[in-house]
């Protein structure tokens, strides 16, 4: 019994420990939580990579979420906030790069393949459809003439 | 069909092999800085030391590195060793003491060996925050006008200030010269 509880408050601490940051910010309205909630999304953690900073446990993350609670209060815009990190940490911290001539890659790389492989397929279908019977039956007029001309010189 | 078309999608594969075994050597978590040619951000905060007000101004003059550093990262602690040889040999190093409390800041510079010129202490982050440090030890390469000229992120043991810095340092001090 006694190792079942150990190892239950064993689960316990592990499914607790796996909960995200909980930050307790009280917002003016709801508008201004959503946008936080958006920006905290949308804004990658520099230090753990893959999770986005309203996810992350990471100290950098807590930093960066008070710094745009922070701004949110100042009254600015998504933008300046985005900014403000780009300027910090780079373009790396967006989850959304900008359109630009280092990103467009990235941006049309896959509907670019994508589109390319179906004319690709679409190229060899054409090309390797057998002639059907019927097409092979049907001669053009200037073929027909040509037949004929050809039938009636064997006669001679 | 042309012989050479037969071809493509060997090239193709090359071209993708080349790009992944590119891939296999590039460190994901060492991200470009974003302030890589442009000044050191102005702060005003006050020294570790003896609590003197330090603004940007006073990095100013000599090429040098600026180092984050914190006695709560481990990293730090085997960099320094480095660092102090580097002071030794005449490397103009200055601290910043990102998030860490001035006492135990204090205390490790007296226990251990003091490589730096001047400490900024950043208690609350502002600084780092304005630099865009995600983790310490990062160190800033700065010129004789307080732009930031390089950005390493990690412990700088020999082979990195030898391969990496010391080129780019060295440079910066032939140029002071001229």
């Amino acid at each position: 019994m006694k190792r079942f509880i150990a190892a239950a408050a064993l689960v316990m601490s592990c499914a607790s420990s796996a909960h995200a940051a909980i930050d307790a910010y009280t917002f003016k309205d709801e508008a201004e939580r959503a946008r936080y909630t958006e920006l905290t999304r949308e804004l990658r953690c520099p230090k753990c990579q893959n999770q986005d900073i309203a996810d992350s446990n990471a100290p950098i993350a807590a930093d960066l979420r008070k710094e745009i609670y922070r701004m949110l209060g100042e009254g600015q815009s998504n933008q300046q906030i985005i900014d403000f990190m780009v300027d910090r940490y780079g373009e790396f911290v967006r989850y959304k790069p900008e359109l630009n001539a280092h990103t467009w890659l990235l941006w049309f790389g896959p509907a670019g393949l994508l589109i390319g492989g179906v004319l690709l397929i679409g190229v060899i279908v054409v090309r390797r459809r057998k002639p059907t019977a019927e097409d092979a039956n049907v001669l053009s007029d200037e073929e027909r003439q040509r037949l004929a001309h050809l039938l009636d010189k064997n006669h001679e | 069909m042309k012989r050479w078309v037969l071809l493509i999608p060997l090239a193709l594969f090359l071209g993708l092999a080349a790009f992944l075994y590119k891939g296999l050597y590039l460190d994901p978590s060492e991200l470009p800085s974003a302030l890589i040619d442009k000044p050191f951000p102005e702060f005003s905060l006050p020294a570790v030391q003896d609590g003197k007000p330090l603004t940007r101004a006073s990095l100013l003059g000599k090429p040098a590195l600026v180092n984050v550093w914190g006695t709560w990262c481990i990293a730090c602690r085997v960099e320094h060793p480095v660092l102090t040889k580097l002071a030794e040999q005449g490397v103009v190093i200055y601290g910043v003491n990102y998030k860490d409390v001035n006492a135990d800041a204090l205390k490790w510079l007296k226990d251990f060996h003091d490589p730096y010129q001047l400490n900024i202490n950043d208690e609350a982050g502002s600084l780092g925050l304005n630099l865009g440090v995600y983790g310490a030890p990062e160190t800033f390469l700065i010129d004789s006008k307080g732009i930031i000229r390089y950005k390493h992120v990690g412990v700088i043991d020999e082979t990195v200030w030898r391969e990496k810095l010391a080129g780019l340092y060295q440079g910066l001090v032939d140029e002071g010269k001229q």
